[in-house]
């Protein structure tokens, strides 16, 4: 039929175009400047390609050191966010009976709300001459101002599980929700007391959401820069944030490049992992 | 029974976890509400002047209007791609079709930070100078992946043989996606754009490097974040921003449900 492949072209063609030009396109470039030796003429004058920037990283210990460290703080954020996620997705799944649709509302209204915001209500509260801070000294119980709180990464990791925690409980939320219930009475029947029947049916049964669930955290984590921005100080930055750097200040597009280049590889290696482990197909349905 | 015994911890843990979570967002309401530009116990009085003064003031104003104005053009580019896209990857078999696909869900993977130095070098080579243009374009990239999955799985769910029913009786494929399919899809497309609303609406990491000299608010935000003296003022258009957004997300809800 013409008219249903007439349809196809335009249907086609503009998304093709919208994401070839500003999605593809921008990443062949960082891909093409990564290969530039420097930045002297103009930004579009023929370069011979090298892989210096790419040495240069691996010559210098802490750009990948830092990496390393990034990925190491994304993975406990992830850890710790199913950790402690997961008695909420529990509790809303098989526990909080009709009311588990408003308190779902409740808990992902934070999330709605402005990230930045929220990060820097933290900072109010935890920096020194913070809230907490000086809360804890109007009361007598502390006299001088705590410094422990931010600007380092302890701070910038918890902001993170903080800010993702309502996140993380979705996809555990909708593996539990596909438990058959019968399999509980079924269980008890048979002898099984309440932690059998947590280590043998749910836990096992919500395996999937929880992988999923971890993913979703640790992959974008890994690439972070605003939180260790906001609160993480000069000690608490992440490799984003040279990333940055080498953009802003620094203005060293072909080094920056190259080191975006690394971390779209690590994301990619990640996603690939993930999708190893997570069948999204079941997870989507 | 077991039911009732393990509630009552979990329901406690939940409450707790929900306390954390509300209150930094409470705070901030008693900073926009608090006479003094630094919040010291005891609170020296609470006043509605920081919601007054920010009527005076227009940076704040005109940054929050920047951000309705790329939140509304990206939702709305994002909600058309998304609505094409879907229709082709429900409907259709063709051969580029996985990286077609490959390419409307990666921005969700791809790190903010890669995407905004990808695109300010694309940007810089083009000779196209930073605005809210370039922050709307690219936040119509990262908010296509949310569009694309709200639509296909609602077109998912339902029947191909209406359309060609229609078909059979007359109607050509384009009348029939006008007539028949976006009519069915039509909740999915509101809450789609919505979504990539809220999405663009808050967005800051990829606005950081793609601003031009006017900023959207959370840029103008972090930019005045050093002045505590201002501080005030920048939440209380935080806290009505915040209402309205949620107030989207309300109607967002009930128009789902309504269906």
């Amino acid at each position: 039929m013409f008219d249903r492949r007439g349809t196809f072209w335009i249907l086609f063609v503009l998304p093709l175009l919208w994401l070839g030009t500003f999605f593809l396109a921008p990443l062949i470039l960082m891909a093409a400047f990564s290969f530039r030796p420097n930045l002297n003429g103009d930004l579009l004058q023929i370069w011979v390609p090298t892989l210096a920037q790419y040495a240069g990283i691996f010559a210098e210990e802490s750009y990948l050191r830092l990496l390393a460290i990034s990925v190491f703080m994304a993975f406990m954020v992830g850890v710790i966010s199913v950790l402690l996620s997961y008695p909420i997705a529990f509790f809303l799944a098989l526990r909080a009976g009709r009311r588990a649709r408003i308190y779902l509302v409740l808990l992902l209204i934070p999330f709605w709300t402005s990230y930045l915001l929220r990060v820097m209500a933290l900072k109010l509260m935890l920096g020194s001459e913070g809230v907490i801070d000086d809360f804890l000294q109007y009361i007598g119980l502390i006299q001088a101002p705590l410094t422990a709180l931010v600007y380092n990464r302890n701070a910038v990791v918890a902001t993170l599980i903080y800010v993702w925690i309502p996140f993380s409980t979705l996809p555990i939320l909708a593996a539990l929700q596909r438990i058959d219930l019968s399999l509980f009475e079924a269980a008890a029947d048979l002898g099984a007391g309440p932690f059998q029947q947590f280590m043998r049916i749910t836990l096992p049964l919500s395996l999937p959401g929880i992988l999923a669930a971890f993913f979703m955290v640790f992959i974008p984590t890994v690439g972070e820069y605003v939180t260790p921005l906001m609160v993480g100080g000069s000690v608490g930055s992440m490799y984003g944030n040279i990333i940055q750097d080498f953009f802003t200040k620094a203005a060293n597009w072909p080094l920056g490049s190259a080191l975006s280049m690394i971390m779209l590889l690590v994301t990619m290696a990640l996603l690939i992992v993930a999708l190893r482990l997570v069948n999204l197909r079941e997870l989507l349905a | 029974m077991n039911t009732q015994r393990s509630s009552i911890p979990l329901t406690a843990y939940y409450f707790g976890l929900i306390a954390l979570l509300y209150l930094p967002i409470g705070i901030l309401f008693l900073f926009s509400i608090n006479t003094n530009t630094t919040l010291t116990f005891p609170l020296q009085g609470l006043t509605l002047s920081w919601y007054q003064k920010l009527l005076d003031t227009g940076p704040v104003l005109d940054a929050a209007r920047n951000s309705v104005f790329v939140a509304a053009g990206s939702s709305l580019a994002a909600t058309i791609l998304g609505t094409m896209v879907s229709i082709l990857y429900m409907r259709y078999q063709f051969r580029l079709k996985g990286l077609l696909m490959a390419l409307a869900v990666l921005p969700l993977i791809v790190p903010y930070v890669v995407l905004a130095v990808a695109l300010l070098l694309l940007f810089s080579v083009l000779h196209i100078s930073r605005s809210l243009w370039t922050i709307g374009v690219a936040h119509t990239v990262v908010a296509l992946p949310y569009t694309l999955l709200i639509i296909a799985s609602r077109l998912a769910g339902f029947d191909a043989n209406l359309e060609e029913a229609a078909m059979d009786l007359g109607a050509n494929y384009p009348t029939t996606l006008f007539r028949i399919v976006l009519p069915m899809i039509f909740p999915a497309i509101i809450s789609a754009w919505l979504t990539a609303f809220t999405v663009s609406f808050d967005e800051f990491a990829l606005a950081l490097f793609l601003a031009g000299t006017e900023p959207t608010f959370p840029v103008y935000l972090f930019s005045q974040l050093r002045f505590t003296n201002r501080l005030p003022i920048m939440i209380a258009m935080a806290v009505l921003l915040m209402m309205g957004t949620l107030m989207l997300i309300f109607i967002a809800e009930r128009t789902q449900r309504a269906k």
